[in-house]
């Protein structure tokens, strides 16, 4: 089975959020860039096909060149070559037409990509991307089976789950539950060393263009501060969700 | 030229989320000097969308569409739009909506802005708000396509009445063998519970409750308000709690109208899960706790003396306003 796994590359949640040119760019000074929760849960349920199954893991990402250090963690963590498309990711649908181009000529049987990235939260990439190279899709994948060419997959919904069979080629949205976080891999120094010599593919773009973009930015205005009451007059609590908030 | 708009049901009964996107659709509309039209699956009772907006109701009923499938649902979306010549296709942010529209972008070429919070800023061009870095941020994005889909962020528009009245047209799409492709085997559903997606206020827990023997005065709480219960990421691991209800970064995301955490200490991965809260309340035994830099309301307090007081403060309440 050959795999792909899609990996973004995004500001750690813990980063403060700022931006710059008259709020029309994302300010990266300072930011710590790291795999995608989502697609991390992706990349280890890959390893796992991997090392039960028999898989060749490849991983990839549309970008400059400083999201080279996520794809060698990536690389560290086990997948076996990696491919950078070389160009600046502008929103879903050029990233998903540039995933659709590699993956066309790549001969994937699966293809896993996080639900939604943390940056932009967008959410259509990997469904973007089945759909022009038509395959099958599931969405908020929290469980993957696959036996020949035939898939079991779980997905989350909306206060419950749900068990959905097809067929391969496939394209997951994944998330956490694909893996527990407890299995998640880390690189070691093995890997780290051994990242280094496994191939990056650097390949030109295709130059698709986007639907959509981003024109401005804005922070939530900043919030009043809390309002504290006091535990013995909870009253006052009700009172203001009531007639001030209006929530209850 | 009309806006149409995806309304979801479930069991042939309209969500309430599809009012929303009716009532927000019917909004868009009026910017675009066109009407509303709506597409239903296997729905039963649809006048009710009128109260909300939409003048035309295209009502799909078929049996194989009896569950919820991405694809199939995209294909009638996009035929509908073609039918009737709409540029804009509103959504919803369930699940299932997240599913099909990147689906429906590619089918109809179509720029697509998710968690989208506003009316377009302008229309010519294309601007919408929407929420990003994990509600850390706004982005005013513009869709330079012809064709346009918004998924709209749940309560981010509420319900708006306007006095239109719908009419119904059966509507038979063209589906194709590819469409069930993807099968649905079994569902899975906690049925009787109030779920952190559809609720109107989530009470949580932390790990300042102990153990999970002393959730029973936060499902207390859940029962008095109506409420969906969560939790913070710890509580789940710890097995105290099913993992469904872990909220957060890596968890669910919450957009009620109101969040009450009870022994949480506000984590920024659990606070990137309900930043799109509207009111957040906080008990918590440490005045320093971060949560409540990020909260409306506080109450510094021993949640187990504070919680069953505020319980019985609610019932009392509820009671007066039934
Ligand atoms: C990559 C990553 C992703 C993560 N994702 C998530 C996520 O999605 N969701 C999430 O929740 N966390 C997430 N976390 C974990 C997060 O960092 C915190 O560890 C977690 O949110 C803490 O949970 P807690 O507040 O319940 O527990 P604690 O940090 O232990 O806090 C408990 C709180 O309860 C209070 N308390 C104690 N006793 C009482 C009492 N009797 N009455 C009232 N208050 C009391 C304490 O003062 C304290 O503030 C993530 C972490 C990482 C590294």
């Amino acid at each position: 089975m050959k795999i792909l796994v899609c990996i973004s590359h995004v500001p750690d949640t813990t980063s403060k959020i700022n931006f710059t040119d008259d709020n029309t760019k994302f300010d990266t000074n300072g930011v710590q860039f790291v795999i995608n929760p989502n697609d991390e849960f992706g990349l280890t349920r890959a390893m796992w096909f991997k090392e039960k199954q028999g898989a060749t893991v490849d991983v990839i990402n549309v970008g400059g060149a400083e999201t080279e250090p996520t794809l060698r963690k990536a690389l560290a963590i086990g997948a076996d070559s990696a491919i950078r498309v070389n160009t600046e990711a502008k929103d879903g649908f050029q990233v998903a037409k540039e995933l659709a181009n590699v993956v066309k000529d790549g001969g994937y049987d699966l293809v896993i990509a996080g639900r939604e990235s943390i940056d932009y939260n967008g959410g259509m990439v990997p469904g973007m991307l089945a759909q022009m190279i038509k395959a099958n899709f599931v969405n908020n994948c929290i469980g993957l089976e696959i036996e020949g060419d035939k898939a079991t997959a779980t997905r989350e919904i909306d206060g419950g789950k749900e068990t959905l069979s097809t067929a391969l080629p496939l394209v997951i949205g994944g998330q956490k539950g694909l893996v527990e976080e407890s299995d998640l891999k880390i690189p070691n120094m093995r890997g780290i060393m051994q990242a280094r010599k496994k191939p990056l593919n650097v390949m030109e773009p295709a130059n698709a263009a986007s639907a959509t973009e981003a024109v401005k930015f804005e922070k939530p205005a900043p919030k009043g501060e809390v309002k504290l009451i006091d535990p013995d007059n909870l009253d006052e609590l009700i009172n203001l969700l009531h007639n001030e908030a209006k929530v209850i | 030229m009309s806006v149409l708009v995806y309304i979801e049901s479930e069991e042939g009964k309209i969500k309430k989320a599809g009012l929303e996107v009716a009532s927000y659709a019917k909004a868009v509309a009026e910017k675009m000097s066109a009407s509303v039209t709506a597409i239903t699956f296997n729905a039963e009772e649809t006048s009710e969308l009128g109260k909300y907006g939409v003048e035309k109701v295209l009502k799909v009923s078929n049996d194989k569409l009896a569950k919820f499938n991405a694809e199939a649902y995209s294909d009638a979306i996009k035929q509908a739009a073609e039918k009737e010549g709409s540029s804009v296709v509103v959504v919803s942010q369930s699940a299932n909506a997240k599913y099909l529209a990147p689906l429906l972008a590619v089918q109809m070429e179509a720029g697509y802005a998710s968690n989208v919070v506003g009316v377009p800023e302008s229309t010519e061009p294309f601007t919408v708000k929407r929420n990003a870095f994990s509600n850390k941020a706004f982005s005013f994005t513009k869709i330079a396509t012809d064709k346009k889909i918004i998924g709209l962020a749940k309560n981010a528009f509420g319900l708006v009445e306007s006095n239109a009245s719908a009419s119904e047209e059966a509507f038979s799409p063209n589906l194709d063998a590819h469409d069930f492709d993807v099968e649905v085997q079994s569902v899975d559903k906690a049925t009787d519970k109030v779920t952190i997606a559809d609720a109107e206020i989530v009470v949580s827990g932390g790990r300042g409750l102990k153990g999970p023997e002393n959730w029973g005065m936060i499902e207390e709480m859940a029962d008095i308000l109506g409420a969906a219960t969560a939790c913070s990421k710890p509580v789940s691991d710890m097995g105290w709690r099913p993992h469904s209800e872990h909220v957060g970064q890596t968890g669910k995301p919450v957009a009620s109208n109101l969040y009450i955490a009870v022994g949480i200490s506000g984590a920024i991965q659990h606070l990137a899960g309900i930043n799109a809260a509207k009111t957040k309340v906080v008990i918590n035994n440490d005045p320093d706790a971060p949560f409540f830099k990020a909260a409306d309301y506080g109450v510094v307090g021993d949640a187990f003396e504070v919680v069953p007081k505020l319980n019985e403060k609610l019932k009392e309440f509820k009671e007066k306003n039934a």
